[in-house]
C-alpha cells in the first residue's frame, strides 16, 4: 500500500486510452465500473478534443457482480462493434475488472467479430499510464504490422521512416509531429507512417515499409520500436531531437542511417537560440541553479540543454519514469548531482526546498511546488494541464522547438537588470525584500512562508545563531539568493566552529564561495 | 397566487412513472469519490483517505480541476500487487499509512476511510478498520468509513454516504428539545442566509449537517425535524429516521418557488403561520424575481435536455420550467428518489419526459434528434457536443456554485444563460 496525494501518471488503462484516442478506426472496450468514465474528460477538457474518446465502458455495478458480468462485457463489445464499425478493437480491464477476472480477451474472441480484436493485459496494481500506453501500442503493432511489401522498392527514390510515439494527451505531441515532418522532409527523408497519432489499423500494417523508425517518445514507443527492430530489422533512433544540440545529433544520425547529406540542414541551423543565448542580455543566465523533473526523455534533454545552450547550472534532476531510472541515474552521475527517482510529489517538493533552485523545469506538479515556494517554473513534460495545449504552434522538438524552449524557460526568470535593482535598493518601498517580482504574480506571503518555516527549523535543530545585525545584512540580500547565502554562511560557520554568525561571517562566507 | 407551495403548471397532472425511460447501458457519470472534492473544503478538520487504486487517485485529481491545493486534506492509499497477493497484510498496511498520515497532520480531527471499487470487490472491511483505528487514535482523531465506490454510488451519492456515516456519531438530543436540522453541504454564504431567514421566521434552533468542524456535530433524536437541502441524501435520511428524527417533506430550496416552499414547510412544522414566511421573505422574493426577469427574457422558450449527473436535475428542471419558462425535452437523473422528490415531480409540467439510469449512446441519439437549445451534461460529453454545434452547460458547475436560496436564484439562471449568450456573441 502506498499513500499518494497527487499522481504523476494515471493507471495503465488510461495509457491504452491515449493510444486508442490518438488513432482512427480503433475502438477500445473497457471492462470497468461507471466511475472510470471520468477518463473521458481528460481528453475532452484538458486536451479540448472535439470527439469523445473511442471507448466503451461496461460500467458494471455491485448488483451485477453476483450475476453475469462476462455477458455484460460481451454485450458491450457487440454493441460497440455495431454502432462504431471500427477497423480494429482493443479490449481490456481496468483495475476493478481485473479483480473479477472475466478474461475480456477470451470473451471478445468468442464473438468472432470480422475485425482484429486485440486483448490487452495491463496489470493495474503494478504498472502505470506510460507503461500501459507502451504496451498497448506494442500489442497493436505486433498484431497488425506486416513486413515490407514485395512492391518494387527500386522505385522508391527517397529513404523513409516512421514517427512512433505521439499520442492523445501528450505534451506537445501534435506540434512535434509537424516539426519533425518538416525537418525530415528537408533532409530528404519521407514519412511513411506516423503512429499512433491519426494512424489507422491499415497504416500500422504498413509500418514495415519504412527504412527506420524515429522513437519520438521512448516511454511510449520503445517497446514497439524494439520489436520492429527484432522482427523487421528496422533501426530506430531513441534520442529525440530536443534542443539545438539534440537536433544536430539527430540530423547526423539520420544521415548515418540513410546516407542523406546532413550539411544543408546543419549549415543553416534554423534556430534563434544560439544567438539569443550569446546576446549579452542573456549573461544573467550564467550559472542559474536549475532543478529538472519530469518524464525521462524530457528530463535528459532538458538537463543537457540547460548546460550547453543556456549556461545554467543543473543542481538536481529526477524522473517519475521508473522504467528509465537507469538512464537518469547515469546522467545525474555525469552531471555530478543526485538523481531523484520517485513518483511521490512530496519527495520532489522536499528536494526542491532543499536545493533552492532559481528555476524549476518540471511538470504541472512542479509548477505548483515552485509557485508555492516563489520560484520560477517552466513546464517541460507531462502530466499536463489545459494550459499545455496552446493555440499557437509550440513544438518542443527540432529547431523551432529550441526557439520555444528559449522563450518558455526564460520567461519565468527575473531579468538581469531587475535583479540588480532589487539588490541595490532592498529597502525601496516597492522593491522591498518581500515584494513579489511582478512577473511571477504569486502572493508575497506564499514566498516568505516556507523560507520562514525553514529558518525556524534550522535554528531549532542547530546550535548556530544569527546576530541581529547579521540578520539585517542577510535581509538586504535579494530574496532569490538569500536562501543560498544563508545556507553557505551556515555551512561556512559550522566548518569553522563558529556559533554566532555576524555580518563578518556572512561576508567571509561570500568571499569564500564566490557568487 | 399561493406562495406556499411550488406553482403548478397545470391542473395537477404530474410526471407519472409510466413516462420514465429506464435504460441499461454505459453510464457516463462520476463515482461517489468525487464528493470528496467539495466535502474536504466543507468539513475543515476532516481528512478523506481513499483506499483504492491509482485510478481513484487519478479521478479525484482530475475531477478537482488538477491540483489546486498543495497538500489537500485527501489522499489515496493505493492497493498494490503485494497487498493483493497476500504478501502484505492489508490491515497492517492501512494502519501504518494512517499512522504516518496522522503524524504529519496533527490538525486532523476526523478521518474518513473511503471505500472504492477495488476495496469493495476484495471485500476489505473498512468499518472494522475504522473501529480499530478509532480505538488507537481516540480521543485526538475519530475514524469513520463510507463507500464512494462506483459500483455502489454515483457522484453525489458519495456525499450521502459520507453524511450517513456521521449520523451514528451525532449526540442524542435532549428529550424535551426540538431542533431543525438542515441536511446537505451548502455554500457558506447560503448557510448564513438560511440561518438569518430561519431566525426572522422564528425558528432559532437550526443546525446544519455537515458542520464546518468535526466536533460541532448537531444532536439528533425524536425532537429533531430534518429538511433536505439536496435531493441526493436518501441514505442519510434513512439513518436520521433510525435515530428518531422526522423528515419534513418539502421541495428543494432552488429558485424562488422552491425556496419559499421549503421555508413554509419548516414554518408549518414548527407551528408558525405561513403568512409569517410571506412577510419575512417579501423583499427577498421581489428582489430575486427582479433579478430572474432578465434571464427569463433570454431563456423563455429555450429547449433544454438534462443528462443524468448529480440528482439535482429534477429540482433544476422544475426551476427552469416554472421560473424561466424553459421547455423541458428530457430530464435524466441517475436515480429518482420518489419520496424526496414528491413535491418536485408534482410541480413539473405535465408529461415531462423523465429518464432514470443511462445508456449514454442512446441518450445522445435522442438529444441530437431533439435539437435542443442547451444540453446539461458532464465534462466528458460537453466539448464533443459543442463541436457538433449543440450548446452545453457543464453539470458539475451547478454543484460547485451556490445556487440555493433567493439571492442565488438568478446566479443559477445565469449558469444556463451564459453558454447561450456566448454562442450568440461569437461570430467566428
Amino acid at each position: 500500500m502506498e499513500l499518494t496525494v497527487w499522481t504523476y501518471e494515471g493507471p495503465p488503462h488510461v495509457g491504452a486510452m491515449r493510444i486508442a484516442t490518438a488513432m482512427k478506426g480503433v475502438h477500445y472496450v473497457l471492462h470497468a465500473p461507471q466511475g472510470d468514465t471520468y477518463a473521458d474528460l481528460l481528453f475532452t477538457m484538458i486536451e479540448r478534443r472535439d470527439k469523445r474518446p473511442p471507448v466503451t465502458y461496461t460500467t458494471f455495478q455491485a448488483r451485477d457482480l453476483g450475476g453475469d458480468t462476462a455477458q455484460l462485457f460481451q454485450d458491450a463489445v457487440s454493441d460497440a462493434y455495431e454502432r462504431f464499425q471500427p477497423a480494429a478493437m482493443i479490449v481490456g480491464a481496468s483495475c476493478t475488472a481485473e479483480l473479477i477476472q472475466d478474461d475480456p480477451g477470451g470473451l471478445a474472441e468468442a464473438l468472432e467479430l470480422p475485425i482484429p480484436v486485440i486483448p490487452l493485459e495491463l496489470p493495474s496494481y503494478q504498472r502505470k499510464e506510460n507503461w500501459g500506453a507502451a504496451e498497448t501500442f506494442y500489442y497493436i503493432v505486433r498484431n497488425l504490422a506486416r513486413p515490407a511489401g514485395d512492391a518494387p522498392q527500386a522505385e522508391k527514390l527517397r529513404p523513409s521512416c516512421n514517427l512512433l510515439g505521439p499520442t492523445a494527451l501528450g505534451f506537445r505531441h501534435r506540434d512535434d509531429v509537424t516539426e519533425l515532418t518538416t525537418l525530415l522532409t528537408q533532409l530528404g527523408v519521407d514519412i511513411n507512417v506516423v503512429a499512433p497519432w491519426n494512424a489507422t489499423p491499415d497504416d500500422i500494417a504498413r509500418l514495415g515499409d519504412a527504412d527506420f523508425n524515429v522513437c519520438m517518445y521512448p516511454e511510449i514507443a520503445e517497446t514497439a520500436a524494439r520489436w520492429l527492430k527484432r522482427t523487421f530489422g528496422q533501426e530506430y533512433i531513441a534520442d529525440p531531437p530536443i534542443g539545438v544540440g539534440g537536433t544536430n545529433d539527430f540530423v547526423r544520425r539520420v544521415a548515418e542511417l540513410t546516407g542523406v547529406d546532413p550539411a544543408p540542414v546543419l549549415n543553416t541551423v534554423n534556430s534563434r537560440l544560439p544567438w539569443y543565448s550569446r546576446s549579452i542580455d542573456s549573461t544573467y543566465f550564467t550559472g542559474k541553479r536549475v532543478f529538472v523533473f519530469g518524464d525521462a526523455t524530457h528530463v535528459a534533454a532538458a538537463a543537457r540543454i540547460c548546460g550547453d545552450e543556456f549556461g545554467f547550472e543543473v543542481v538536481g534532476i529526477g524522473t517519475y519514469s521508473r522504467e528509465y531510472a537507469k538512464k537518469i541515474r547515469a546522467l545525474a552521475a555525469e552531471l555530478g548531482v543526485e538523481a531523484l527517482i520517485t513518483d511521490d510529489y512530496l519527495e520532489v517538493e522536499a528536494r526542491v526546498q532543499e536545493l533552492r533552485p532559481e528555476l524549476v523545469l518540471g511538470t504541472q506538479m512542479e509548477r505548483h511546488i515552485a509557485k508555492r515556494l516563489g520560484i520560477g517554473c517552466a513546464v517541460i513534460s507531462a502530466p499536463t494541464h489545459v494550459q499545455d495545449y496552446p493555440a499557437a504552434y509550440s513544438p518542443q522538438m527540432g529547431y523551432e522547438g529550441a526557439n520555444v524552449l528559449f522563450d518558455t524557460w526564460v520567461h519565468p526568470l527575473m531579468m538581469g537588470l531587475e535583479e540588480h535593482l532589487l539588490g541595490m535598493f532592498s529597502e525601496d518601498f516597492e522593491f522591498h525584500n518581500d515584494a513579489t517580482p511582478s512577473h511571477l504574480g504569486a502572493a508575497a506571503t506564499a514566498r516568505t512562508e516556507p523560507e520562514a518555516a525553514e529558518a525556524e527549523a534550522e535554528t531549532a535543530t542547530d546550535e548556530l545563531s544569527w546576530s541581529s545585525e547579521a540578520e539585517k545584512t542577510l535581509s538586504r540580500i535579494p530574496f532569490f539568493v538569500r536562501g543560498k547565502a544563508r545556507r553557505n554562511t551556515e555551512t561556512f560557520a559550522r566548518e569553522r566552529g563558529i556559533h554566532t554568525i555576524t555580518s563578518e561571517t556572512l561576508y567571509d562566507a561570500k568571499a569564500h564561495y564566490g557568487k | 397566487m399561493t406562495q406556499g407551495s411550488i406553482v403548478r403548471q397545470d391542473d395537477g397532472a404530474t410526471a407519472r412513472s409510466g413516462e420514465v425511460i429506464r435504460e441499461r447501458g454505459q453510464r457516463e457519470v462520476f463515482c461517489g469519490l468525487t464528493g470528496i472534492v467539495w466535502l474536504h473544503r466543507k468539513i475543515q478538520d476532516a481528512f478523506f483517505l481513499v483506499v483504492g487504486s491509482r485510478t481513484c487517485a487519478h479521478l479525484i485529481q482530475s475531477a478537482a480541476g488538477v491540483m489546486i491545493f498543495a497538500e489537500p486534506r485527501f489522499a489515496t492509499a493505493i492497493i498494490g500487487e503485494r497487498d493483493l497477493a497476500g504478501l502484505a497484510d492489508l490491515n497492517d498496511e492501512l494502519d501504518r499509512e494512517v499512522n504516518k498520515l496522522l503524524a504529519r497532520r496533527p490538525d486532523i480531527k476526523l478521518l474518513f476511510l473511503v471505500g472504492s471499487c477495488p476495496s469493495e470487490v476484495i471485500k476489505l472491511d473498512l468499518s472494522r478498520a475504522a473501529e480499530r483505528l478509532s480505538t488507537i487514535h481516540m480521543p485526538d482523531v475519530r475514524v469513520l468509513n463510507f463507500s464512494g465506490s462506483g459500483i455502489e454510488t454515483t457522484f453525489t451519492q458519495g456525499e450521502d454516504a459520507c453524511l450517513a456515516s456521521l449520523v451514528p456519531e451525532m449526540p442524542a438530543l435532549a428529550d424535551d428539545a426540538r431542533e431543525l436540522l438542515v441536511v446537505g453541504a451548502l455554500a457558506d454564504i447560503v448557510e448564513d442566509q438560511f440561518r438569518t431567514l430561519f431566525d426572522e421566521i422564528g425558528i432559532d434552533n437550526v443546525r446544519f449537517l455537515p458542520p464546518q468542524k468535526a466536533g460541532d456535530l448537531a444532536a439528533v433524536g425524536p425532537g429533531t425535524r430534518y429538511m433536505l437541502a439536496q435531493p441526493f441524501l436518501g441514505d442519510t435520511a434513512r439513518a436520521l429516521d433510525e435515530r428518531g428524527a422526522e423528515y419534513v417533506p418539502a421541495p428543494f430550496p432552488i429558485g424562488v418557488h422552491g425556496t419559499t416552499g421549503w421555508f413554509k414547510a419548516a414554518a408549518r412544522e414548527f407551528g408558525i403561520d405561513e403568512s409569517k414566511v410571506d412577510t419575512v421573505t417579501e423583499t427577498r422574493r421581489a428582489r430575486a424575481r427582479l433579478a430572474l426577469e432578465r434571464y427569463r427574457s433570454e431563456l423563455a422558450g429555450k429547449r433544454i435536455f438534462f443528462f443524468p449527473d448529480s440528482q439535482l436535475e429534477v429540482p433544476l428542471a422544475r426551476f427552469v420550467a416554472a421560473e424561466l419558462d424553459m421547455e423541458l425535452i428530457e430530464v435524466g437523473t441517475p436515480y429518482l428518489h420518489r419520496q424526496h422528490l414528491e413535491a418536485e415531480l408534482e410541480a413539473l409540467p405535465p408529461a415531462t419526459q423523465l429518464s432514470e439510469g443511462q445508456d449514454v449512446e442512446k441518450q445522445l441519439d435522442r438529444a441530437r434528434a431533439a435539437g435542443p437549445d442547451i444540453v446539461v451534461c458532464g465534462l466528458g460529453l460537453a466539448n464533443p457536443l459543442e463541436a457538433e454545434g449543440i450548446t452545453t452547460k457543464w453539470s458539475i458547475e451547478l454543484l460547485f456554485t451556490p445556487i440555493h436560496g433567493y439571492e442565488q436564484a438568478a446566479d443559477c439562471a445565469e449558469l444556463f444563460a451564459r453558454p447561450l449568450r456566448r454562442k450568440q456573441r461569437l461570430v467566428i
